[in-house]
């Protein structure tokens, strides 16, 4: 909300003489919850501007476009100006930049020469003074200012004008007013109002509100209800409709004061009715609305639910199409304006408009914010009436309105108003209680200055209980009441303290969130850095992963308003995210890459009611010199580094975006758990990434239940070890830990360690054969193993390896 | 005999300063000292000395013997140390030359400052709670005092799946979860992301990270709230910071404040860290309404709490300089490597 100072500090009897005192006002108003977002001034960009007049004006000989002006800038001092302006004529009072002046963003001016005549200033156009000349009834933008051709001076005596020569000129357009903006919140509807935002002023600085006093004169005998009538057809829409009719209007410009205070308010002046209503929205903060009377048909206004398929054309001269959800303002042929929203094109005010309805109402907020959100016009009025308005203030509006019609003779009012109020205001109570509040803040505030707070705000203060005023729907409840003691008390009045009273609680990670933070701090160590992913992405991926049809990762939760089909459903799979990090990477040629991220996957249910399964995955990905067996060696790190002890790998040649040949399921405790692999290679073209890429996935689940945290301590063998290395050929198809498992069991407890140190698959083995050679330590924790020991185990072994694989010795 | 005697031992001294390395060395004391050696043949030839002189000449022969030895010993000492000097210095590499580094990764920005501020809360006895991303409106809106039709439901433009489920908006909804699920004491924090329908640029995402916190209990105050808070402040951005309260409006506290913290940069002179402010808003905080807690089947007469929502983000881009909070989320390992 942009208050105009001055406008704002008249319902107040703050003063304010000095920049200080603006900002002084401006930290004050932040403190008490009105937060300042920004002080504006368009004559702060703008010095050593003056009204110039012009005495002579004669060509410049090297140009034929450029003019010499004689400008008078004070009493006796006259400047040479060489300008192209088209407009420039003798006699004419128009802004003169002097040397050294600044303009608007920054732009300097200074003495200097054009085409070899001296030129000691320049003379403005209202952009270059960073104005709007449509702002300036009679304005132009291709040109100069020039005083006596606006509105607001064509009717000066010469006289009166040559008053102004040498004066500032944004002080004498009127553009040096203050604007502060204020951050209102949406619980305070009263402070989207210069009055209500003058009240908080007022009590925040101490000060006292003064309130605009209101007076209707209504001259003559008729009376508005002889001219027009309300019916509410839903009062649950609308508690309250009032009327009043003004005759013999006039339409017009507004005067300049208040052009200037909607222009600063950041409102467009239109004309004197148009204005009226819009000046005393933002006054009073109740929207109000003017009709033609003309266009009143039947002399009736009836507020009602539309028809469905019922239409209207609003202001802005789109065609709308209302169903029962909307509430109209309709004569007795159909909608004129959408309630609370805005009007409709052909019952407003226009050029030849001699006959005004008033309307100022309170309407539902939730059904106004439904509207326009729907019809997809969201306005001045609109965004006050959802807030939640007050009858009270509505009727103050309207009278306000009258009043200043009559104040501008823009107009004749009619007696009284067309007063429709189905639903009354009720004032509410709201408990009180002292030591509640300070209880609750943690102070130790008097009753008195409890009292004196809310007295200033308004309130009704009474033994156990207060009557907040009606301007105030948001206090309900005693924690309101504590906050507007806190505001007024002072927030950073109220002392620190450390739950001092209370039970103490031990501050700790669960297990989940332990294992989860050690994971990371491991893969950290190993080289991976951590990346964070968007949680939803295009449906394509689905194709881009060759996934089949059928494929369960296809049925993905979908967004019913995504940003774009890019962002329009939760991923089912992490494989996207991973290898769009890695495609990034690649396009910007980082060299080599491994990244991981512990983030959701999102599993729908059969019950399209329910809240999706978060399933947590750990997720690898890498490409750069290496191979399938660097990432496999990662999650076989990863997973010894928790001290989990079962598990396992087994090929899989059927996850659809892994090469069938370089993939295998990882198994804990028996269960499957995850996936790694090198990228299929049609998978790698898809997202744009490097031929030799890998992912894994372990699922968090069954590593956490796994880990070992509290490892069990084994006593060191005292007895020596014997090593022994075992070289055999076997069939290619025989995997190597069917090869270890063999070698295991044949091999029993006394076989301590098996580490496979080479493998080989060339010309030196018969075809379709490898070789294997494996370095085994044995140890016995009871004795020393002799060479007859080791030998019996070893030839255990080679039998076993050798009738259930098939496998020789290698020589 | 006696001449004999000291002429082997000059010529001893002689050679044996000549010899320089270990084989030379051996190769004197075997020319001495060996079966065949010069001083042996003279100790031989004791037999033939008469008894007045076998004393004199024996002592003599000994002396130079032990003599011998000592100087083979000390000699070889000598040698050995000179080899093992010649050795070293021809072991000599460029230790400028780059060392062959082991890969370490790192921790992503984001999620370093949300583990710090784990630290920080831990430290004070909160525990970490957890809830889903993807919500009932129930607990994103409803249970926090924003009915449908409630004007904050815009300044949280919701991405929806049904009427019903959408991606939280606020990681406050973890709030209701807890208070549900357990009887106060309650001190938890829990850090999330969330998700609004913002267009990206860079300052908006349409997802980001929040970290909520939660305390009820018997006689909590606002107090308390300031309290833990300016410690929070402190801890992350400086002991020497100022931390101010300003009144805000959240449905679902009452009273609610934003926080500020004065400029770390610019000491809360204004500069451009801080557009020119002085302090920078950190979080918003408030005593968690009564209404809520009711609806919890907390008793607002017994019980009062607080809680806070910290933006992580805003956060980072303040700690680390970031200013494109794109880059968060583009996991450019370049990008990564910084932090």
């Amino acid at each position: 909300m942009k208050a105009p100072l001055k406008w704002l500090i008249s319902y107040t009897d703050i003063e304010i003489e000095s920049k200080e005192d603006i900002l002084g006002l401006a930290s004050d108003m932040t403190m008490s919850g009105t937060k300042v977002e920004g002080i504006e001034n368009k004559a702060d960009e703008i010095s050593k501007v003056v009204v110039g007049k012009c005495l002579e004006l004669y060509p410049h000989e090297n140009s034929d476009h450029l003019v010499i002006c004689k400008m008078l800038v004070g009493s006796d001092t006259v400047l040479q100006i060489v300008t192209g302006a088209p407009n420039a004529r003798v006699g004419a009072y128009i802004p003169v930049a002097l040397d050294g002046a600044t303009l608007t963003n920054g732009l300097k001016i200074k003495k200097g020469k054009l085409r070899g005549e001296v030129s000691e200033g320049m003379i403005c156009s209202f952009e270059e003074l960073g104005l709007d000349y449509e702002d300036y009834p009679g304005g132009i933008d291709d040109g100069v200012i020039i005083l006596q051709d606006l509105e607001d001076f064509k009717d000066m005596s010469e006289e009166e004008l040559n008053q102004l020569v040498g004066r500032d000129i944004m002080e004498v357009l009127g553009a040096d007013e203050s604007v502060i903006e204020f951050e209102v919140t949406s619980n305070r509807p009263d402070c989207f109002s210069i009055t209500g935002l003058a009240r908080e002023a007022a009590v925040t600085l101490n000060r006292k509100y003064i309130a605009p006093e209101i007076v209707v004169k209504e001259e003559g005998d008729e009376e508005a209800k002889s001219r027009i009538s309300v019916r509410i057809e839903d009062p649950d829409l609308c508690s309250r409709y009032i009327a009043r009719v003004v005759t013999d209007v006039k339409i017009g410009p507004s005067p300049k004061w208040m052009r200037d205070r909607l222009q600063q308010a950041g409102i467009r002046a239109i004309n004197n009715i148009v204005d009226i209503t819009n000046y005393v929205m933002l006054e009073f903060g109740h929207p109000m609305h003017a009709f033609d009377r003309r266009f009143v048909r039947g002399d009736e206004i009836i507020v009602r639910r539309a028809k469905d398929g019922e239409t209207m054309m609003t202001l802005d001269g789109i065609e709308r199409v209302f169903d029962s959800s909307t509430l109209v303002i309709a004569d007795k042929e159909g909608p004129i304006a959408v309630a609370g929203v805005m009007g409709g094109e052909n019952s407003g005010v226009m050029d030849d408009t001699r006959e005004v309805v008033f309307e100022a109402a309170l309407f539902n907020p939730v059904s106004v914010r439904m509207t326009a959100k729907k019809l997809g016009m969201r306005t001045e009025s609109s965004s006050r009436f959802e807030k939640g308005l007050n009858a009270v203030n509505c009727a103050m509006a309207m009278e306000r309105a009258a009043q200043i019609v009559e104040m501008l003779g823009a107009g004749k009012v009619l007696k009284g108003t067309v007063d429709c109020y189905p639903v009354p205001y009720e004032e509410k109570k709201v408990p009180f209680n002292v030591e509640k509040i300070n209880e609750l803040l943690g102070t130790d505030i008097s009753r008195d200055r409890m009292v004196e707070i809310l007295t200033s705000l308004e309130f009704k203060v009474f033994d156990d209980h207060v009557v907040p005023p009606h301007f105030r729907p948001d206090v309900v409840c005693l924690a309101d009441i504590s906050e507007e003691i806190a505001r007024f008390h002072g927030y950073n009045n109220i002392e620190s303290r450390l739950l001092t009273g209370c039970e103490t609680t031990l501050g700790r990670k669960n297990r989940r969130q332990t294992i989860s933070d050690m994971i990371r701090n491991y893969a950290k160590g190993i080289g991976y850095y951590e990346a964070l992913t968007f949680s939803f992405e295009s449906p394509s991926v689905f194709d881009m992963l060759n996934l089949p049809k059928e494929s369960p990762l296809r049925n993905a939760f979908v967004i019913s308003n995504p940003l774009g089909e890019d962002f329009s459903v939760m991923r089912t799979s992490m494989a996207p995210s991973m290898l769009k990090i890695l495609s990034l990477n690649h396009a910007r040629r980082n060299e080599s890459v491994s990244v991981f991220e512990i983030s959701y996957v999102y599993e729908k249910q059969e019950d399209e009611n329910e809240l999706p399964n978060h399933k947590e995955l750990l997720s690898l990905a890498a490409y750069g010199d290496m191979s399938f067996f660097d990432i496999k060696g990662d999650v076989e790190a990863l997973l010894d580094s928790l001290k989990i002890k079962d598990y396992s790998f087994a090929a899989c040649k059927d996850e659809p975006y892994m090469h069938p040949g370089m993939c295998a399921k990882v198994f804990i405790n028996g269960r499957e758990a995850g996936v790694i692999g090198r990228v299929h290679p049609k998978v790698c073209d898809n997202f744009e990434c490097p031929e030799n890429t890998y992912l894994a996935f372990v699922e968090l689940e069954p590593v956490i239940e796994a880990a070992v945290l509290i490892p069990t301590y084994k006593e060191l063998p005292k007895f020596p070890a014997v090593s022994r290395d075992l070289a055999i050929v076997v069939d290619k198809e025989v995997p190597a830990n069917e090869v270890e498992k063999v070698i295991k069991q044949r091999g029993g407890k006394v076989l301590e360690e098996l580490v496979l140190f080479d493998f080989y698959d060339g010309p030196q083995v018969p075809k379709g054969k490898k070789s294997l050679a494996y370095s085994l330590t044995f140890r016995d924790n009871e004795k020393t193993l002799t060479d007859e020991d080791v030998n019996k185990v070893m030839s255990k072994i080679l039998n076993g390896l050798n009738t259930i694989l098939g496998a020789e010795i290698r020589n | 005999m006696l001449e004999q005697l000291e002429k082997i031992r000059q010529e001893f001294t002689e050679r044996i300063k000549e010899a320089d390395n270990a084989a030379e060395v051996e190769k004197l004391r075997v020319a001495y000292m060996g079966k065949k050696g010069a001083l042996t043949a003279v100790l031989r030839g004791m037999g033939s000395l008469s008894p007045e002189e076998r004393p004199k000449i024996g002592q003599k022969a000994n002396e130079i013997r032990d003599y011998m030895e000592s100087t083979i010993a000390s000699r070889t000492r000598e040698l050995k140390e000179k080899e093992l000097e010649a050795k070293l210095a021809s072991e000599t590499i460029d230790v400028t030359m780059p060392g062959t580094k082991r890969r370490v990764g790192g921790l992503h920005p984001l999620n370093q400052v949300i583990d710090e501020m784990k630290n920080v809360f831990i430290g004070m006895g909160y525990e970490i709670a957890d809830g889903p991303e993807v919500e009932y409106d129930y607990y994103n809106f409803e249970a926090l005092n924003i009915p449908e039709g409630h004007p904050a439901r815009d300044t949280q433009d919701t991405f929806y799946i049904t009427e019903k489920i959408l991606l939280r908006t606020q990681t406050s909804s973890v709030q209701i979860r807890v208070m549900e699920n357990k009887k106060p004491p309650i001190k938890i924090i829990c850090p999330g992301k969330v998700y609004r329908s913002d267009s990206v640029d860079a300052t908006h995402s349409p997802i980001f990270h929040q970290l909520e916190g939660l305390v009820v209990d018997k006689g909590v105050t606002m107090g308390d709230l300031k309290g833990t808070l300016e410690i929070y402040a402190k801890s992350m951005f400086g002991s020497d910071v100022k931390v101010r309260f300003r009144p805000h409006h959240f449905p679902f506290t009452e009273p609610s404040a934003e926080v500020d913290v004065s400029c770390w940069t610019c000491k809360g002179k204004g500069c451009s860290m801080c557009k020119g402010e002085g302090y920078i808003e950190v979080l918003g905080c408030g005593m968690v309404h009564p209404e809520v807690l009711r609806r919890c089947g907390i008793d607002p007469e017994v019980y009062s709490g607080f809680a806070f929502g910290i933006g992580i983000e805003r956060t980072a881009m303040a700690r680390f300089g970031v200013t494109d909070m794109r880059e968060f989320f583009e996991n450019d390992v370049r990008f990564l490597k910084q932090f």
